[in-house]
Formats: C-alpha cells, sequence, structure tokens
C-alpha cells in the first residue's frame, strides 16, 4: 500500500522490541467478540489511476459551471479565481499544517490570519473580524446566540428577504436552545415591517443585503430603531463581492456582520468547504465565538503572532464557552485572503462593478421577455424574475435542457409558500455577452 | 574541542545579525498593509459592458482601504509566509489527538475536477446526479466501516458534528416527550472542551463523570448517575489518554436501561478502522473526522468534515438535506415535506455540507480499501506503541507501561525538581525540527504530553525521534537547562509573549499615527 512505509520485517521487528507476539495483542482492550477477525465486506485497495477511474466517472455526471452559461446564485456564486491562488493554497506548508497552537512553527498561518481579520474588518465597516466560521449560514446562527449572550435577551427577529436556509439553520439552533425566533414572510419586495416588530424582548435583527431575492436595503434605519429598544442588528451578505459596490454594514449601523466569502477564491464545490465571515464592534469581542489571532512579541522583541482571547473557547472554557467550534476554514481563509490581496482595492471595486453591469445587462434584455418581469427595484448582481403563469422550477428544469443553467426556483428554497413564478438569478464577471445572449434566447422559447 | 554552549551560540547568532533582519532562507516579511498600496492589483479585470447602474441610492463612497499587490509581489509574499510553517510535509507532526497523517495528492486531484469543484449546490439535481452517487458511496464506507444505520453528512467539522449528533438526541428525547425531563449529559473530564461546549450550546447540563487510576471510564460511576434525567453520555473512544474504553459495552448497556443515548466523539476512530465497529459497542451517534481519520487536509485550522453516523433509533431525526436512491437515480431530499417517514430535526448548514472534502476522504477510502484502512490502524497503534516502548524508562506514563492505542499519553512526573515544564520540553523539540506532541491535554494528567506518530512514519523516522526526545531526556537530567527554558532558538520566532496579546488586543492592523508637525 503506497502510503504505508512501515514493511513486514519493521513490523516484526517492531513488536518484539514493544514485547507483543502479535498486533492484536495491542488490541486487547477491546472485548474479543467484538474485535474483527478480518477486512470488512468492502473493495480492496486500489491504484492511484484505478481511483482516478472510479471519482473521473462519477465527476463525468455532472454538468460544470464554467461548461455551460451558468446563472445560479442564492447563496453560493461562480466566479473566476486566479491560477495563483490555486497554487499558493496548495504549499505543503499551508495545506498540511495544523491549527496553529505552537505559534514559533506556524508564523505563516497566523501571520496571514492576521492580514484576513483585517481585510475582513475593511471590507464590513467593523472594527474586529474574527479568523472564520464555516460559513456564511453557521455564521448567522452563531451571531444570533452571540446577541443573546450580549442583550442577555432571548428572541431573534429575521427579516422576510433572509435565505431561507439560512433562516432554517437559525431556527433550528434556537430551537434547540430554547430560544424564540420570529420570522417574517417572504419578503420579495424588500418593503417589509421589521421596525414595529422590534420590543424590549428583541435580542438581534437579522437582515441579509443584499437580501435572497436580490434587493438592496439600507440598513440605517432598522439599525436605528434596534439601538432605540437595545437590540442589535445582524447584518448578513452572501455575496462578499457586493461590498465592493454598496456601503458597507458597519457604516449603515451594523452591530454584528456575517456572511458567505466563498465568491472570493473559493470553489462552487457543491456547497462545501466555504469560509464564514464574522465582524463586530470592538467592545464584544469578548463575547465572539471562533478563532482570534493577534499582535504580539517575541523573547527577542520581534513582531509575532499568536491565536489570542482564547479563554472564550471551548477548550479552555468548556460548557461555558462562546461557541464550540474548534476547526474551523483556515485554508479557506487563505484562499480568500490571497485573492483579496491580488484584486487590492482598485480591482475589488472593478470587479464589484463588472458584476453589477452584467447584472444590470442581463436585466434589461430579461425583461424584454414575453411574461418576463423583473421584480427587483435595486439590486447587486442578482434579481428576481416573476415568470407569469408559469412554474418556475418546471421552466429552469426545461433551460437545463437546453444547457443553460439558469438560476434557483424560490420553490426549491422555500416550496409551498405561494411564489411558484419566481426565479432567482445571478450575473457574475464570467458570464459572457453570449451567454447572457443564449439565457435570453432559451427563456424566450420556453415562456 | 571544547562544546559550545547554548549561551556561547546565542551570543554568535547575535554578532551575525544582517543587515536585513534575514537569514538566508528564511526570510523577515512585512504585512500587506505595510508594502501593498491600494491602487496597485494583481488581477486583470474587463470594462464594465455599462454604466448603468441600478444600486438604489446605495453605492459605496467611502475608500475601503484595501491593498493591493501585483501577481509576483503576491507569490512572493505568501510563498515566504509559508516558509514559516510547520508541515505533516516537512517532518514528523506529533499532535496527539489531532491526527497528522500524510496528505495523499491524490485526493486533491479529484477535489479539483470540474465535476466537482465546479458545481453549485443548487444546480438541478439531473445535472449533479454523480455529486449525489459521491455522497452516497460515502455514506456506504462510512456506515459499513462503523456498522451504524445512517449517516448525517453535512456537519462542517468534528464540533458541528457534535452539535448535529446532540440535536438527533434531544430530537429523539422529545419525540418520546421526555425533553423537560432528560436534561443531563455526562462528560468525562478527559473529554475534548467540544463535548461540554456542545451539549451546553443546545441547553443540556453537563455533569462530570471521573476516570478509574487507569484512565478509563468506571461502568459502576456511570450506573450510579444514570436515571430519568439522563440524556446522554459523551465518551470518546479510543479516549484523549489513548487508551480504549474496555467496558465501553457494559456502559452503552447502562445508558440503553435508563433510557438514555451514548454520544461517540469519534476523534480517534482512527485507531480502530477496520478492528471493530462503533455500532457492535452499542454507539448511537459517532462524528467522524474525515480531517482526521481519512486525511483530508487539516490546512492550518480548517475545512474539516464532520460526518455522524446514527443508530437505528438515531437515524430517522438526521437534519436535511440528504440523499436518496430511487428508481430515477437519486434524489436530494431538502425539506421535510417530502421525507417521507423521516423526521429530520431540521438543517445545520446552508447547502449540503463538505462536497471538498467528502471527494478527498473517498479518495482515500478507496486508495486503501477495507484491507489498508485495518493495515493504517494497525500501524498507527503499533507506531505509538513503539513510541512509548522507546521512552518508557525514561519519560513517565501516567498510567503505566501498558499498550495504548494510536497515541501515547505521558505526563511530568519525570519532570519533577528539574525546574522546567512540559512547555520548555515541547518548545525544544522544535529546535530539533519536529512539531511538538500535544501538551497540557488532556486535563485529567498533570502537564500532559500526547504524542500520536501515524502510520505514516517509518521506522527509521520513529527511531530518530526517539533518539531525539531521548537525548533531551538525558539532557535536562544533566541539568542543561537553557536548551529549554529559552527554546526555541532556531525557529523563525523565539517564544511569544502571550500574556501581552490577552491583555491588550492587537486583532487588526492600524495605519500608524500621522506624525504631528508642529504648527510654525
Amino acid at each position: 500500500m503506497r502510503y504505508h512505509p512501515l514493511t513486514p520485517e519493521d513490523r516484526g521487528e517492531m513488536l518484539a522490541k514493544i514485547g507483543v507476539a502479535t498486533i492484536d495483542d495491542l488490541f486487547a482492550d477491546i472485548p474479543a467478540d467484538k474485535l474483527l477477525p478480518e477486512p470488512l465486506a468492502l473493495p480492496h485497495h486500489a491504484s492511484e489511476m484505478a481511483v482516478e477511474r472510479l471519482i473521473g466517472a462519477m465527476a463525468g455526471k455532472n454538468v460544470a459551471a464554467s461548461s455551460v452559461p451558468f446563472f445560479v446564485g442564492a447563496g453560493a456564486y461562480k466566479h473566476h479565481v486566479p491560477a495563483s491562488v490555486d497554487h499558493l493554497i496548495q504549499r505543503s506548508e499551508f495545506l498540511t499544517s495544523y491549527t496553529p497552537y505552537q505559534p514559533e512553527i506556524a508564523q505563516g498561518t497566523l501571520q496571514y490570519l492576521f492580514e484576513f481579520q483585517t481585510q475582513v474588518a475593511l471590507l464590513t465597516g467593523m472594527e474586529v473580524a474574527n479568523a472564520s466560521m464555516y460559513d456564511g449560514s453557521t455564521a448567522t446562527a452563531e451571531a444570533v446566540l452571540m446577541a443573546h449572550r450580549v442583550t442577555k435577551r432571548g428572541k431573534a427577529l429575521l427579516s422576510g428577504g433572509l435565505h431561507p436556509h439560512y433562516a432554517d439553520v437559525v431556527r433550528t439552533v434556537s430551537d434547540m436552545a430554547g430560544d424564540t425566533v420570529v420570522a417574517n414572510q417572504p419578503d420579495i419586495l424588500a418593503s417589509e415591517d421589521l421596525i414595529s416588530k422590534i420590543d424590549g424582548e428583541t435580542s438581534c435583527v437579522v437582515v441579509q443585503n443584499p437580501d435572497v431575492f436580490g434587493n438592496l436595503r439600507d440598513l440605517g434605519p432598522i439599525a436605528e430603531a434596534c439601538h432605540a429598544k437595545g437590540a442589535l442588528l445582524v447584518a448578513v451578505f452572501t455575496e462578499a463581492v457586493s461590498l465592493g459596490a454598496i456601503r458597507s454594514p458597519g457604516e449603515m449601523g451594523a452591530d454584528i456582520v456575517v456572511g458567505e466569502g466563498q465568491s472570493i477564491g473559493n470553489a462552487l464545490s457543491f456547497g462545501g468547504p466555504y469560509v464564514g465571515l464574522f465582524a463586530t464592534r470592538q467592545k464584544y469581542v469578548r463575547q465572539m465565538p471562533g478563532r482570534l489571532c493577534g499582535e504580539t512579541v517575541d523573547a527577542d522583541g520581534r513582531r509575532g503572532f499568536v491565536l489570542t482571547l482564547s479563554t472564550r473557547e471551548q477548550h479552555i472554557r468548556r460548557d461555558k464557552a462562546t461557541s464550540n467550534i474548534c476547526t474551523n476554514s483556515g485554508l479557506c481563509c487563505l484562499a480568500f485572503t490571497i485573492h483579496m490581496t491580488l484584486l487590492g482595492e482598485t480591482g475589488f471595486r472593478r470587479l464589484a462593478a463588472v458584476n453589477h453591469a452584467n447584472a444590470v445587462d442581463l436585466a434589461e434584455r430579461l425583461k424584454r421577455v414575453k411574461g418576463v418581469e423583473v421584480l427587483n427595484g435595486s439590486f447587486f448582481n442578482e434579481f428576481t424574475l416573476r415568470l407569469a403563469g408559469k412554474n418556475a422550477y418546471a421552466v429552469n428544469e426545461k433551460l437545463a435542457h437546453k444547457g443553460v443553467l439558469a438560476g434557483v426556483p424560490w420553490s426549491r428554497l422555500a416550496p409551498k409558500t405561494g411564489h411558484d413564478d419566481l426565479l432567482i438569478v445571478a450575473s457574475t464577471e464570467v458570464n459572457t455577452a453570449e451567454d447572457r445572449a443564449a439565457f435570453v434566447a432559451a427563456l424566450s422559447e420556453v415562456m | 574541542m571544547p562544546q559550545t554552549s547554548i549561551g556561547q551560540m546565542n551570543m554568535m547568532r547575535d554578532t551575525h545579525e544582517t543587515f536585513t533582519g534575514n537569514k538566508a532562507l528564511q526570510i523577515e516579511e512585512a504585512l500587506i498593509f505595510e508594502t501593498g498600496r491600494v491602487e496597485v492589483t494583481g488581477v486583470d479585470v474587463d470594462e464594465p459592458v455599462t454604466e448603468e447602474t441600478r444600486l438604489g441610492g446605495l453605492e459605496r463612497h467611502a475608500p475601503i482601504g484595501l491593498p493591493g499587490l501585483s501577481e509576483p509581489e503576491t507569490m512572493r509574499h505568501y510563498l515566504r509566509l509559508s516558509q514559516k510553517n510547520y508541515s505533516i510535509d516537512t517532518g514528523l507532526f506529533s499532535l496527539g489527538s489531532c491526527t497528522m497523517k500524510h496528505n495523499p495528492r491524490l485526493n486533491e486531484r479529484m477535489a479539483r475536477l470540474p465535476g466537482i469543484g465546479d458545481i453549485h449546490p443548487l444546480q438541478p439535481v439531473q445535472s449533479v446526479q454523480g455529486a449525489l452517487e459521491l455522497m452516497d458511496t460515502l455514506a456506504h464506507w462510512l456506515m459499513t466501516l462503523t456498522g451504524m444505520a445512517g449517516v448525517a453528512l453535512s456537519p462542517k467539522a468534528g464540533a458541528h458534528g457534535e452539535l448535529c449528533g446532540m440535536m438527533a438526541i434531544k430530537a429523539a428525547i422529545a419525540a418520546k416527550g421526555e425533553q423537560a425531563s432528560r436534561t443531563v449529559v455526562l462528560v468525562p473530564d478527559s473529554a475534548h472542551g467540544t463535548n461540554p461546549a456542545t451539549a451546553a450550546l443546545i441547553g443540556f447540563s453537563v455533569k462530570p463523570v471521573p476516570a478509574r487510576a487507569d484512565g478509563t471510564v468506571d461502568p459502576e460511576e456511570v450506573r450510579k448517575l444514570a436515571g430519568p434525567e439522563m440524556a446522554a453520555i459523551m465518551l470518546t473512544n479510543p479516549n484523549t489518554c489513548g487508551l480504549f474504553e474496555k467496558d465501553v459495552v457494559e456502559i452503552a448497556d447502562i445508558l440503553h436501561e435508563a433510557g438514555a443515548y451514548f454520544y461517540c466523539d469519534g476523534a480517534n476512530f482512527n485507531a480502530i478502522v477496520g478492528k471493530a465497529r462503533p455500532g457492535d459497542l452499542g454507539v448511537d451517534a459517532m462524528h467522524i473526522n474525515l480531517h482526521k481519520t481519512f486525511s483530508t487536509p487539516h490546512g492550518g485550522g480548517g475545512p474539516g468534515s464532520g460526518p455522524v453516523v446514527l443508530s437505528e433509533r438515531l437515524a430517522p431525526f438526521a437534519p436535511l438535506p440528504f440523499v436518496k436512491r430511487g428508481k430515477q437515480g437519486y434524489a436530494l431530499i431538502e425539506h421535510a415535506g417530502n421525507a417521507g417517514d423521516a423526521k429530520p430535526f431540521g438543517r445545520i448548514t446552508a447547502f449540503h455540507g463538505q462536497m471538498g472534502m467528502y471527494v478527498r476522504a473517498l479518495s482515500y477510502m478507496l486508495s486503501h480499501g477495507a484491507d489498508g484502512l485495518r493495515q493504517a490502524s494497525e500501524d498507527a497503534v503499533l507506531n505509538a506503541n513503539y513510541v512509548r516502548a522507546g521512552l518508557a524508562d525514561l519519560i513517565s506514563l501516567p498510567f503505566g507501561n501498558r499498550p495504548c492505542m494510536h497515541e501515547v499519553l505521558f505526563d511530568d512526573t519525570w519532570l519533577k525538581d528539574t525546574g522546567l515544564t512540559t512547555l520548555d520540553f515541547a518548545k525544544a523539540l522544535i529546535d530539533e525540527g519536529y512539531h511538538p506532541m500535544t501538551v497540557y491535554f488532556p486535563l485529567v494528567v498533570h502537564g500532559a504530553m500526547l504524542v500520536e506518530p501515524t502510520e505514516s512514519e517509518s521506522k527509521a523516522s520513529l527511531d530518530l525521534f526517539i533518539a531525539t526526545l531521548r537525548d533531551l531526556a538525558i539532557s535536562i537530567r544533566a541539568g542543561e537547562r537553557e536548551r529549554f527554558t529559552g527554546a526555541p532558538y532556531h525557529a523563525p520566532r523565539r517564544r511569544l509573549d502571550e500574556t501581552r496579546a490577552a491583555r491588550s488586543p492587537v486583532l487588526r492592523w492600524q495605519p500608524p499615527e500621522p506624525i504631528k508637525v508642529a504648527a510654525e
């Protein structure tokens, strides 16, 4: 077996040195009737080529995003990742290292985490950011738990523009923890009333911007209303590129900002691994979940970095910890931070502008198709179509047969909520004019 | 020729300071905020196709302050950072409980196939049949290896898997109408911190179970605590002392008779893959760290993946989404409404979990096969015991010189009266070119040093590691304190001031204060 350095002779010599006769003498604590006498009924070892064939066959049955005109979004977005990003994250010293528990030999990881935290804080307009969560949805659930701790209240109010899967993740944790969730109905036009529902028991209001339908929302008035009632505003984003075009959540008054960082540096990968971004105000830092990297000096007085404020964390505080999170999204942070460094402010804002322009162009073309209405008053790179009298799920399937992956039918995210004619469509920098034309042509045929 | 003492070496080091602060291949690297500029970019982006905007008056006007680097500068920055990291590919990574084994590069190649890495979680299901087949195949392997009835794939890491498993237990308790009374979770003191943190997160109260003198849980203690208020035990097996809980079957029986559940922390499953099945031991739920046992790379702190295998009585409560094989291919069940007889307790992540990790783990499993996985466990256990046998006369073993599983636990009894600590010993190991063992965990022994060599080490590698540890131990006995108290001397940084970092936290770069010029 190519991964095992020990030879049978080695094993014999080692057993002799240990002073036992057989390998099973070392497994003697396992009850004898539970010890398996032979390998289980699964295939035996295989060569690299054989494994490539098996997995290649499965991969070959899937339609890759880059092989078709592709407009699927709703929480994960197809972007171009520079070749150097993928090369660098495969450096052995990044790929095969552990959480930096021994900082003297992990300064590479720690310095990029410090840079990552700074980039996320700048992007969100917040004072501090942590070293990542699993993804945007779990970061949102953690933000709600943190808001409960900060306010010592137990009721979260969810906007009807929050991604239904994010709302489900929050609801699942809250139900289990015995907290309360009040959720608005799907808010297609960003016209909901949140402010009058904030009361003295509300710990936080959770608002996504751009929301799941693609609408942009001014968080300012909600932030003011939250603060007047002693609640926190949790701002959520699923498309990090939007931060290059629209005002930051911090600027609009958010207290905790969470989001999905997949768009920068990370592949679609069927939903994971992604990288959850988490930022807040300095005054709340000791209530934050997750790892934090901080600056310090070494014995020679040179600048260095360490994991810090770990008394918040499970390995120190155990059942009193701010979260149970341990392993997070290290390598996805690295991909994010390398891509962001390559872009810089200039590239990032230009990338955001291109995304927006492509979406504007697509919306203009699609709204001319008979029976198609663009619902959004405003949007960044994603918007919602109403397909008059049609089932959007069925239309989407037909478009897939025509070789266009067009979007996400609302009914897939939230069935039986009465909006079966809605299709959520995203356009990023990867879409060409030909892709947009192919979409319009295919939709015209189907409508 | 007289030997050069560490003190003299230090002086030599100081007299050889370089102009740049660099030491040949060890190059100091500034922060991107100190070298980058906002007008520089390493990505060429096309011109927008239209100037028209639909941003609803929310345009960003304020500058962000993000520095950019060109591509060559970026390559150099991150390459230099990488060279300040220790990794498995660098050398033996003895970090116990973390299972730092070889990460095959085939698995990286498989994760980057366009049909795996470049598919969207919400594409039409017909366009991702191969992905669902892959998930179903992984599920089959995990269930077969553990002897369990079901598996929830979506947890994003080990602690998330614990949360998922405990949520399934809570849902099962609620389904029996016992949620108000069954609120206590037993957790041994040797457990990972994630166990009590997880139980507390969803409203359970945590009660400790003491260990016996031999480092394992006493079933009689469990029996004393068992009752109608007990929801579950969270037991790591093999435990964090590197020992197999030999009374595990009896403990499971006690729990089940009391109407409680057995959650097994599967962080150490790598010791027994193909040798024993948790399902045969009475386990109801167990997470599997794909990034440990099945070698998906740890990436400096993730991403991980923590699927949870479930017993027959918990399987119906597995969260959404899940894959179902049908006559027309694979279906993805994303909502309770089409879950059939299942009673999913909810959803724990936006999408379907860590596909990128699933494929790496499956590639690892297919490469090893049933025979190779069994061999890997045997070699992991053999290697740990070989280290134990090589050091037992010098370094103290808290539970006696008896066989261990995949990791061997030492304590600091042998350091008594030397004035040196476990930490000093670990830092000296850095100078010798090793990643130290896990230190001060588990909490149940004083000054713990947990060594997990894994099956990836050759005999020659272990021989040198043992010889190095022996040399260090002998050096301590000879009173050579400086080798330890000032260590590491040769790493990119000397010992770092963690107290200072925590006392006045600097968690992000700040622009330097502008220099005030006196008004003329």
